[in-house]
C-alpha cells in the first residue's frame, strides 16, 4: 500500500500488520454502540411524533426545538 | 481499541452539541419563535372566523414544556444525545475504514469522513426534504414524511458507499484524480434519480413569511455543518492520540 500522506504532520499509523484495526476488536463495540446509538436517535427525532411509546406529548416538546433544527418532521 | 475511539467520538459529539447549541441559540432561536408567533396568530385568526368573535379571545394552550425549556435544557439535550449518537456512529466507521480504505492519516481520514457525512446526511437530504420551522407541517402527515425523510438519508448513504466503490474499482485504470472524479459523478447521478422518484411534500402554508423560512432554513444546516465539522476535527485529533499510544506500545 503506497503510503503517501495528503499533509506531512498527519501520516498513517499502522496498527497491526495489515495496518488496520482487526474486526474481532471492532464488532463487539460496534453492537453495542449502535444500540445505544438507535435509541437516543429514536428518541430525538421519531418519538411521540411518527411513532409513540409513551403516551403524551412530553418527549416530544420536551426535544421539540432540536427535532426541528435537526432537519426531522416535528409535526 | 475500538471502545477507547468510540468513547472518544461520543465525546467530541457532546462538546459538538454544546457548541452547536449555542450557535442555534443566537442564530435559529429567533425564527423559531417568529414561526411560533406565526402559527399563534393563524389560530387566534382561524378561532375569530369560527364565530368567537363576541365569545372571550381563546386562551392560548397551557404549555407542556415552557418555550424557556424547549430552547435551552431541551434544545441542548437534544443536540447533546444526537450528537453523542453520530459521534459514536462516526467512531466506528473510522474503526473500520481506517487502512482499509486507503492509507489517510487519522485528523485527515477523520475531517474527509466528517465532510462526507455532512454532504450524505444532512445537505443531500435537506436538498429534497428541507428542515421545517414550527406551524409548517401537517399533523395527519407525520408519519409520510418521517418515512420519507428517513429513506432519504438512508438512500444518501448507501449511493455514497456505492459512489465510493465505483471510485476505487477504477483507481488504476484511470488513475486517483480521475478516480475521484468518477465517485462524485456517480454519487451525483443516484442522488438525482433517487430524488426524482421520491414523492414531492409541500405543506409550507401560502402566507408563511418566505424570509422566516428562509432563515430557518440556512440556520439548521448551519447546525448540521457545524457538528459535523467539529466532530470531525475532535475525534481526529484524540483518535490520533489513542493511535500513537498504540503504536508506542506495540
Amino acid at each position: 500500500m503506497a503510503a503517501a500522506a495528503v499533509f506531512a504532520d498527519d501520516a498513517f499509523i499502522p496498527l497491526s500488520d495489515s495496518g488496520a484495526i482487526p474486526l474481532r476488536d471492532i464488532v463487539p463495540w460496534a453492537i453495542f454502540g449502535l444500540l445505544l446509538a438507535m435509541i437516543a436517535l429514536y428518541f430525538v427525532s421519531t418519538e411521540q411524533g411518527a411513532y409513540a411509546f409513551f403516551d403524551g406529548m412530553y418527549v416530544h416538546e420536551f426535544v421539540h426545538d432540536g427535532r426541528h433544527l435537526l432537519g426531522f418532521p416535528c409535526h | 481499541m475500538t471502545r477507547d475511539l468510540l468513547i472518544r467520538g461520543m465525546i467530541a459529539g457532546i462538546v459538538a452539541a454544546f457548541i452547536v447549541t449555542m450557535f442555534a441559540r443566537l442564530v435559529a432561536e429567533p425564527q423559531v419563535d417568529l414561526a411560533i408567533a406565526f402559527e399563534a396568530s393563524r389560530d387566534q385568526a382561524a378561532h375569530r372566523h369560527a364565530g368567537h368573535a363576541m365569545a372571550m379571545p381563546a386562551a392560548p394552550e397551557p404549555e407542556l414544556v415552557s418555550r424557556d425549556t424547549q430552547k435551552g435544557v431541551g434544545l441542548l439535550t437534544a443536540t447533546a444525545l444526537y450528537g453523542a449518537a453520530v459521534g459514536g456512529i462516526f467512531s466506528l466507521v473510522f474503526a473500520v475504514i481506517y487502512g482499509r480504505v486507503g492509507t489517510l492519516g487519522p485528523r485527515s481520514l477523520s475531517l474527509l469522513m466528517a465532510i462526507g457525512a455532512f454532504i450524505a446526511i444532512a445537505l443531500v437530504p435537506a436538498i429534497k426534504y428541507p428542515a421545517t420551522p414550527p406551524a409548517v407541517g401537517q399533523h395527519e402527515t407525520v408519519v409520510f414524511r418521517t418515512l420519507t425523510y428517513f429513506a432519504m438519508i438512508a438512500l444518501s448513504v448507501v449511493a455514497m458507499v456505492l459512489a465510493i466503490k465505483v471510485g476505487r474499482a477504477f483507481a488504476n485504470k484511470a488513475g486517483p484524480f480521475n478516480a475521484m472524479l468518477i465517485a462524485a459523478g456517480a454519487y451525483v447521478a443516484i442522488v438525482i434519480a433517487v430524488q426524482f422518484a421520491l414523492p414531492a411534500i409541500n405543506e409550507v402554508p401560502a402566507d408563511f413569511p418566505a424570509v422566516v423560512l428562509w432563515r430557518f432554513r440556512i440556520a439548521s444546516l448551519g447546525v448540521q455543518a457545524i457538528l459535523w465539522v467539529v466532530i470531525g476535527i475532535g475525534f481526529g485529533a484524540t483518535a490520533d492520540r489513542v493511535l500513537r499510544k498504540r503504536l508506542s506500545s506495540r
